[in-house]
């Protein structure tokens, strides 16, 4: 038997679903969320055993396929150079990522009209200004006020230590005459709403213990419960209903049990981010919507972009940071926006690491040929260990209607639900960004000291930010979504995840996924009297 | 591949930590100027024969290759070998077959520089990171003056 239908029910309780779920809380609505995953338990987190470094190629990998968790579904990322990173429970990919914290440029809203490729967003970062500020009061964000690269605002919390290593670098980057500030990060430098400061643990992407970094579960996810939300943990959606006036009626879904239930609702929200939401629209079959929910623009799971990585790290005489400290420190905009002397549009940003684990110096020596075999091992692993710094090169994919999530024919996670397939390329642009950067990095390096230099480009694991697949619009025919977050073909059915992005720009895509989720839940409560017309 | 290479969800089985273990020990030994144990030091191949359980199949292959190239290349099996020969041929296992190596190599680094031993001569704390973590220095911010004079740069 079907449950009494909730006035709002919320898919995903990561990043864009708790805050959402927040926002709309003060509606006093009925509101619900469901979430695949569990509650996550911190003491438990690598961080506490010697064994942290193995756990995070284990039960903490960021890949799905990796950790295998019965919380997880698989990805087929078989036919693309970049694999998917995630991770599934309250909180979502907020408990793995590192806590880059940048917000876009003004300019990455209208990439049409300055540089002549992809489209514009129907919104502009004006409108999302007042968004970023308030998800920054909410995740609690450290970081410098007065940085010539972004539009002025004013972090609540102070920036992370420079360290021994964003000192060299910087000085690295001083040489050369290019930008560089402190990063903006959602971990706390200070106690702040109920969590203690950073500590350093230095294990930032296999979930804080410490409770510094701000995953959703200790930061919005405790307001919003206060406030009357409901979440349901453990809880996997297999699809989402219809009528035949083309009006969700709610979800159907698995619990931890593996028994099925329905939920009906007046209105659904989708947050599973950009690989998550269009294979779950695609999953949600119906007479009425035969190639998937919400798709009579052929476009749910088309347009799929990640940020193609660039590592360029260095090997210095002198000590660095290596295991000690978040590995977030400073960053460089000095190649963000489209230049005319390259040979590609559009650009990316430099995110500088502190260094590396033991464990992670001796893998990367070994499997670079820079850490040999036999007896040789100690004298040249003492030469990397606590002495590499360096940066990724974070670099904005452009849309392509040939990158895709669909179903895979074959593949199910744990309830029989087909799983998402991935097929991605990378672009020529994206290539010829990717050389940039590793070739700017390593003049930056040099500049810094460093007697070796060790790249990787694409980083093939690096597929942490899944943007693009419901993407919003004015025009129905071009978009998935309007300009508000609400479905085209689906009235009372919206989506306020990294799928929703037109364009991706050269920066972590977190921030502006929240403040687009405050946006769209601010959108709702100013037309609740009108929401469907 | 042998009967020996067949994995068991009980565990590895006796040839294949001997194996392992052998590797260990070519891959990294013993250092009395660095005061360090080996890979192949009774307390760490235990850590490692315990971690490579939840990976078995990922070993086996591994194993096997390692073994397959040792006969092929260097005239006998793997545990055959003198130390020489051992580090020769997983050096060239390395090379050739970087997918099936990359698993035991991980396996290695992750028990071996998580001793308590190998912490401590490396100068860390033999401890895990939480709850103490660990200091890291403000550093000089005079370093931003340059920058702060720069203009806008964002469109």
């Amino acid at each position: 038997m079907a449950a009494e239908p909730v006035d709002v029910l919320i898919v995903g309780a990561g990043a864009s679903g708790a805050a959402v779920a927040w926002s709309l809380a003060e509606t006093r609505m009925r509101i619900v969320c469901l979430e695949q995953g569990g509650w996550m338990n911190p003491a438990e987190y690598p961080s506490s055993g010697r064994d942290w470094e193995a756990r995070a190629h284990g039960d903490f990998s960021i890949s799905p396929n990796r950790r295998g968790r019965v919380t997880d579904y698989p990805v087929n990322d078989d036919d693309s150079p970049i694999s998917v990173a995630n991770f599934n429970a309250v909180g979502g990919s907020t408990i793995l990522y590192a806590g880059h914290f940048p917000r876009f440029h003004p300019s990455d809203f209208r990439v049409r009209t300055l540089d002549g490729v992809a489209d514009d967003w129907p919104i502009d970062f004006e409108t999302l200004a007042p968004y970023y500020a308030e998800n920054d009061r909410m995740m609690g964000v450290s970081g410098l006020a007065g940085d010539p690269a972004n539009p002025p605002h004013q972090p609540p919390l102070p920036p992370l230590p420079l360290g021994k290593s964003g000192q060299a670098l910087a000085k690295g980057f001083n040489r050369l005459g290019w930008h560089w500030w402190p990063s903006d990060t959602a971990i706390a430098t200070a106690p702040y709403d109920g969590r203690d400061r950073c500590v350093n643990l230095g294990a930032c992407s296999t979930g804080c213990a410490q409770g510094a970094k701000g995953s959703t579960d200790i930061t919005y996810w405790p307001h919003a419960m206060r406030a009357g939300v409901e979440v349901r943990a453990r809880c996997r959606v297999r699809e989402i209903t219809v009528d035949d006036r083309d009006m969700a009626t709610g979800v159907i879904y698995h619990d931890a049990d593996g028994v099925e239930h329905e939920q009906r609702a007046h209105v659904v929200v989708i947050a599973c981010n950009g690989v998550g939401t269009p294979r779950l629209l695609l999953n949600s079959r119906s007479s009425r919507f035969p190639d998937g929910l919400a798709n009579r623009s052929g476009l749910v799971g088309k347009n799929l972009m990640f940020h193609p990585y660039a590592a360029i790290y260095g090997v210095f005489e002198e000590p660095m940071d290596g295991y000690r400290g978040p590995g977030l420190c400073i960053w460089s905009q000095e190649f963000y926006e489209t230049g005319a002397e390259r040979d590609f549009v559009r650009g990316y940003t430099f995110e500088c690491g502190r260094g590396r684990g033991a464990v992670a110096t001796a893998l990367s020596g070994m499997m670079s040929d820079r850490i040999p075999f036999g007896i040789d091992h100690h004298r040249a692993y003492r030469a990397m260990f606590n002495r590499m710094a360096g940066m990724v090169g974070i670099c904005e994919d452009l849309p392509e209607e040939h990158n895709t999530v669909t179903l895979d024919p074959e593949r199910t996670d744990s309830d029989g639900i087909p799983a998402p397939k991935v097929t991605y390329r990378l672009s020529e642009n994206s290539r010829r960004m990717l050389d940039h950067a590793v070739d700017r990095g390593t003049e930056v390096l040099r500049a810094a000291g460093a007697v070796d230099i060790v790249t990787q480009s694409p980083i093939p694991q690096g597929g942490w930010h899944l943007m693009g697949t419901a993407r919003m619009g004015t025009d129905p025919e071009t978009s998935v979504v309007n300009e508000w977050g609400r479905s085209h073909d689906v009235r009372n059915l919206f989506v306020v995840d990294g799928s929703l992005f037109v364009t991706c720009a050269g920066v972590n895509p977190t921030r502006t996924i929240q403040a687009l989720a405050l946006y769209v839940a601010d959108s709702m409560k100013q037309r609740l009297a009108n929401l469907f017309d | 591949m042998s009967d020996d290479f067949i994995s068991s969800d009980r565990g590895l089985p006796a040839a294949h930590r001997e194996l392992l273990r052998s590797f260990a020990g070519a891959v990294v030994p013993a250092s009395a100027e660095y005061g360090v144990p080996g890979a192949d030091d009774e307390k760490v191949a235990a850590d490692i024969a315990a971690s490579a359980a939840g990976s078995a199949d990922e070993v086996a292959a591994g194993l096997a290759a390692l073994d397959t190239l040792s006969k092929d290349a260097y005239g006998a099996a793997f545990m055959a070998l003198d130390g020489t020969g051992r580090l020769a041929a997983a050096t060239a296992f390395r090379d050739a077959h970087r997918e099936l190596a990359a698993p035991l190599i991980a396996l290695v680094a992750q028990c071996y520089y998580r001793d308590e031993r190998v912490m401590a001569a490396l100068g860390m704390e033999p401890r895990p990171p939480y709850p103490e973590g660990f200091e890291v220095e403000q550093g000089d911010w005079s370093l931003l003056d340059p920058v702060r004079r720069r203009a806008r740069l964002y469109r």
